[in-house]
């Protein structure tokens, strides 16, 4: 399945909604794209919504943490929105779960950001 | 399935991304297949899915000269599966923990410790060249994280 990536703007925030595979090759691309065409535009408040996201790969993983290295060193902020299960397991289990900003609901992650 | 069948199938596929969604695929029917539950057919596809990248990516570098050898054999109660390149080889002991604070943050790093978070047992031999890692997974554990010795 293809990985796509549609933004749009709420209250200042800019929701990406996700939804294929963000695995090595196309998928990781698609999202470091779209990360850095954010931050070109100066759009660093970043709402990552994986609700339709099915799978990530080890190179998806990594993708997400340059993501969120990429935004937080240009004074921004990026967030997680809707994990499915496997994603939530993956990031348990790769410690990574504390340290992104992990959301279940749309209206209070945008709310949520400085 | 008749659990005391032996099944065995190989192929042999080129280094490109294509082979690693093929190992991949092909992985989750033959889990599907010897009876796994849904969770575990996926934890098995990914297993391979990151064992056939390493292949490719840094075993073989793409390189289109060298081959990646996939083997699915169905043993007893087990799936194994056996994914060789033609690298310049890897050395399992002296991976660095992803899970280290110094480590959190890389980009990558995580294949191996996914693999042996979603296998019972995970096996490297040096092979002249390459490297051949060896996955199994056991019909009736759940989310086993057991490895043998190295």
């Amino acid at each position: 399945m293809t990985m796509k990536a549609n933004s749009r703007q709420v209250n200042g925030v800019t929701v990406v909604d996700m939804s294929g595979r963000i695995t090595l090759g196309e998928g990781s691309v698609v999202l470091r794209d779209t990360i850095r065409d954010l931050l070109s535009k100066g759009q660093k408040k970043i709402l990552l919504n994986l609700g339709n996201v099915t799978y990530i790969d080890s190179s998806g993983i990594g993708e997400l943490v340059s993501a969120f290295t990429s935004v937080r060193n240009q004074g921004g902020e990026l967030k997680l929105l809707n994990l499915t299960k496997k994603v939530h397991d993956l990031l348990q289990i790769t410690k990574l779960y504390t340290v992104f900003d992990i959301k279940d609901d749309e209206t209070a992650a945008v709310g949520a950001f400085k | 399935m008749d659990r005391n069948v032996t099944n065995r199938v190989s192929y042999t596929l080129s280094s490109t991304l294509e082979s690693v969604n093929r190992a991949e695929s092909i992985a989750a029917e033959t889990a599907a297949r010897v009876g796994f539950s849904e969770d575990d057919q996926s934890n098995i596809a990914m297993a391979v899915r990151e064992a056939a990248i390493n292949a490719v990516l840094h075993g073989n570098a793409y390189d289109p000269e060298k081959k990646v050898f996939v083997v699915y054999e169905r043993t007893g109660d087990a799936l194994v599966i056996t994914i060789t390149d033609q690298g310049k080889g890897l050395d399992p002991d002296n991976l660095p923990d992803p899970l280290a604070p110094e480590n959190l943050m890389k980009g990558s790093g995580r294949g191996i410790f996914l693999i042996r978070a979603f296998m019972d047992e995970v096996k490297f031999r040096k092979k002249q060249p390459g490297t051949e890692i060896t996955l199994i997974k056991h019909l009736g554990r759940s989310a086993a994280n057991e490895e043998e010795p190295q």
